[in-house]
């Protein structure tokens, strides 16, 4: 540059850098010296943070840096911290009994939180994230409990499960009518009909309703009740509500009665512990189906 | 512009970075100067001792005036108590400011930049210290030419430690407005403050120390945006730091005036002595008219007047005018002032508007309050025997000192209908009482049942209503009611 001709921009009196693109020239408005300095400053930064902070990739490590920081060892510790927090709160969970924990406003707010975030983590994926549950996983927002919607209940299923092999297990199993060959084809059907007709399904036109109402006596009100509401001890449900946990249709009733489906809910005791159980066993109740 | 063609002329031919002149500023005495010295008293009197100013909220409760609280999520501002989610009021205090500055720039231009801006007040404070130490515009030359004698390290030394000391307070009281200041005082002497708290004083020591010490009107030139927006905002009514040329020009020395006038030719009043450009924190010519550099702190003005008591000539030859004011009386025309136009009355108005609002709004804030969400997903559960089941998380909001009771219930619901709120005992009725701890929320859970057999349409509109006994208030949020509809 130094060879190049000086030369002053008429209107502004500022020299121009001497470069032309298509008639246009770049007036020399010069920085002041500080800006290279703070560059320069930035570069002796950098070479610094080298030396202390973990920066540059090797092939299968990195450098550590002098200081030996470490973001993931940051967020452990502070993990650990929040957990040593929690336990203090998991502590006060384990001494409540359930309904104390519902009670004292404090206690409440612990297991709602932890309760939520261990449903979405662990029985969201069957139950569903709003506990609506799907075909075959109860829905947990209504009042029809199979097994009972008491705090101790649901608390008690939580923890050792549905036919899930736990020596506390809930257990209970339907018998194959159809299958097995228990009652006749056309039996069924009568049956059948007579369970719709009391949950409010058209029943099947042809069907005998009393011999389904004798069928149903003889074979059925053992576990689900003379009324069809369900027995909770023998883990019958009830027929005539609003929620099935099969398809609610003459046909999906003919199919249960004909070859019944059975699900499996794990027992959680071992793997959550009492704390995230009963926090668990809270935020369900807490959902509005409780009783 | 004349400055960046004096600049270039200083440059290596080779080099694309120029060294700006350093600035000498004199010393003035006048009434501008007054007026900057009694603005940097007070607004640095605040700053400084703002935060040990105490207030009474009660046992439990910080004491101090003006308190930025972290911990406990809390703004304090003597009477006024800012809660998370209102910090809509520091948007509108923004807005407020923005428009104030806006209605300065139409009033007398940057009023701002010369007077408040503090940048400007902390460089008067840090020139004031060196002009102390190193003596005045002449004697800081002079002393810079020479080469290190002790007279001049020790000049240096003790002018650089009390620049660090007033940046180093200066950061000091920053951190005392986000702590209780006595306790924090304490603290950071005995060093048992948050390491937080030791940063920031550092950096803003630092900042303090360069910007007010070193970079000065660099700061002004090549850093603030304002300079560049405020030349949008001005109009030919506003006032500025004006060199009325009709009266100056043509400029020659003293003698040489008094000279042509005795030969009946025109000479200004202006003598050339450079007064102005010397005692010019910024180092413009305001001869050369409204420019960028010139911050308008009037300095010059006092320096002029100075001149003109000497010589004998009315004061004024620079003032705070306008443009077109000199034209016209040029041409032999009275100069216009117009300070009430639409512009200064359309700032005024929106600034009395926003503050007024935020006045109302702080003054009558209730003591309770309460937001509702609806469950978003189930919307509606239906249960057996056909009632529905909606779901509520209501947050109660109680800003008294003390616990409060409040009765929660609703309304617009059919007869049988049922509220409860988990964890609270439900009683014959649906007012349901919920006890909210000092000073903060509590969220809820609430059902509302509709009665059973009650055919509800799809959506239905219910409110919940929190009783204050207390105040005797009532708070009514609007919600709705889902089913499956007919």
């Amino acid at each position: 540059m130094a060879d190049h001709n000086k030369e002053v921009d008429q209107i502004t009196g500022v020299e121009t850098t001497g470069h032309e693109w298509d008639g246009l020239k770049e007036l020399n408005n010069p920085l002041p010296k500080w800006w290279l300095y703070i560059f320069y400053g930035c570069i002796v930064w950098a070479i610094g943070y080298w030396v202390l902070m973990p920066s540059w990739p090797l092939v299968s490590d990195y450098t550590k840096g002098v200081l030996g920081s470490s973001q993931r060892a940051e967020a452990t510790a502070e993990f650990q911290a929040a957990q040593a927090e929690r336990a203090k709160m998991g502590e006060k969970l384990m001494q409540a009994s359930l309904q104390e924990i519902e009670d004292t406003p404090e206690l409440l707010e612990f297991a709602m939180a932890q309760g939520k975030i261990a449903f979405g983590d662990n029985c969201a994926p069957c139950h569903g994230t709003s506990a609506t549950g799907a075909l075959g996983y109860p829905n947990l927002q209504d009042d029809a409990w199979i097994w009972g919607g008491s705090l101790d209940d649901i608390n008690y299923t939580i923890s050792y499960g549905i036919r899930s092999g736990n020596d506390d297990e809930r257990y209970a199993e339907m018998s194959a009518f159809g299958r097995d060959e228990i009652l006749s084809k056309e039996e069924i059907v009568n049956v059948s009909s007579y369970v719709a007709k009391i949950a409010g399904i058209d029943p099947d036109p042809k069907a005998d309703l009393d011999a389904g109402a004798v069928l149903f006596e003889e074979n059925c009100a053992a576990c689900h009740g003379e009324d069809a509401k369900g027995l909770r001890d023998a883990g019958g449900p009830d027929l005539t509500a609003p929620n099935y946990l099969y398809k609610r249709s003459l046909e999906g009733i003919e199919a249960q009665v004909t070859s019944p489906k059975h699900g499996v809910m794990p027992a959680w005791i071992d793997r959550l512990g009492e704390t995230t159980v009963k926090s668990l066993a809270v935020y369900v109740h807490s959902l509005g189906g409780g009783e | 512009m004349k400055k960046t063609a004096k600049a270039i002329a200083e440059t290596d031919d080779d080099s694309w970075f120029v060294s700006d002149a350093k600035i000498y500023p004199m010393a003035t005495k006048g009434l501008f100067r007054n007026i900057k010295w009694a603005i940097l008293f007070i607004t640095l009197g605040l700053y400084y001792f703002l935060p040990f100013i105490r207030w009474d909220r009660g046992e439990g409760f910080p004491n101090q005036a003006v308190l930025i609280d972290f911990e406990r999520a809390r703004g304090y501002f003597f009477f006024i108590e800012i809660w998370p989610q209102e910090v809509y009021y520091l948007t509108g205090l923004l807005v407020i400011a923005a428009v104030a500055l806006f209605l300065m720039n139409a009033v007398a231009g940057r009023l701002w930049c010369g007077y408040l801006c503090p940048q400007t007040v902390w460089t008067d404070l840090f020139l004031k210290i060196e002009n102390w130490v190193e003596g005045d515009r002449r004697k800081r030359i002079a002393l810079d030419k020479q080469p290190w004698t002790l007279n001049k390290i020790s000049r240096k030394a003790v002018k650089h430690f009390l620049w660090l000391m007033v940046a180093w307070w200066t950061g000091g009281a920053w951190v005392l407005y986000f702590h209780d200041a006595p306790t924090l005082v304490v603290d950071l002497l005995t060093f048992t403050a948050p390491i937080g708290a030791y940063v920031w004083i550092g950096i803003l020591t630092f900042t303090t120390y360069s910007l007010a010490g070193f970079m000065r009107e660099q700061v002004c030139t090549y850093m603030c945006p304002w300079p560049r927006i405020q030349a949008a905002l001005t109009d030919e009514y506003a006032l500025n730091v004006t060199y009325r040329y009709d009266r100056g020009e043509p400029r020659m020395h003293l003698k040489e005036a008094q000279k042509k006038q005795a030969d009946g030719e025109k000479a200004g009043d202006c003598i050339d002595c450079n007064q102005c450009v010397h005692v010019c924190p910024t180092g413009v010519d305001i001869r050369d008219g409204l420019q960028l550099g010139c911050i308008q702190c009037g300095l010059c003005i006092d320096a002029c007047d100075n001149v003109m008591m000497k010589i004998g000539k009315p004061k004024g030859l620079i003032g705070y005018d306008t443009d077109m004011n000199i034209e016209r009386r040029e041409r032999g025309e009275k100069p216009i002032y117009r300070f009430i136009r639409p512009r200064t009355i359309v700032y005024v108005l929106i600034i009395g508007l926003i503050s007024g609002l935020m006045l109302y709004k702080l003054t009558n804030r209730d003591l309770s309050n309460l937001t509702v969400v609806h469950d978003r997903n189930p919307l509606y559960v239906n249960l057996r025997g056909g009632a529905v089941r909606n779901g509520y998380t209501l947050r109660l909001y109680n800003r008294y000192k003390q616990p409060q009771e409040f009765i929660l219930s609703i309304k617009g619901m059919p007869e049988g209908s049922q509220l409860k709120v988990v964890g609270e005992k439900t009683g014959t009725s649906n007012d349901i009482p919920v006890v909210v701890d000092p000073d903060t929320t509590r969220e809820i859970r609430a059902l509302v049942f509709s009665p059973k057999g009650s055919k509800m349409p799809e959506s239905h509109d219910m409110q919940f209503v929190l009783h204050d006994p207390k105040a005797g208030t009532e708070v009514v949020i609007g919600d709705f009611f889902r089913a499956k509809g007919n």
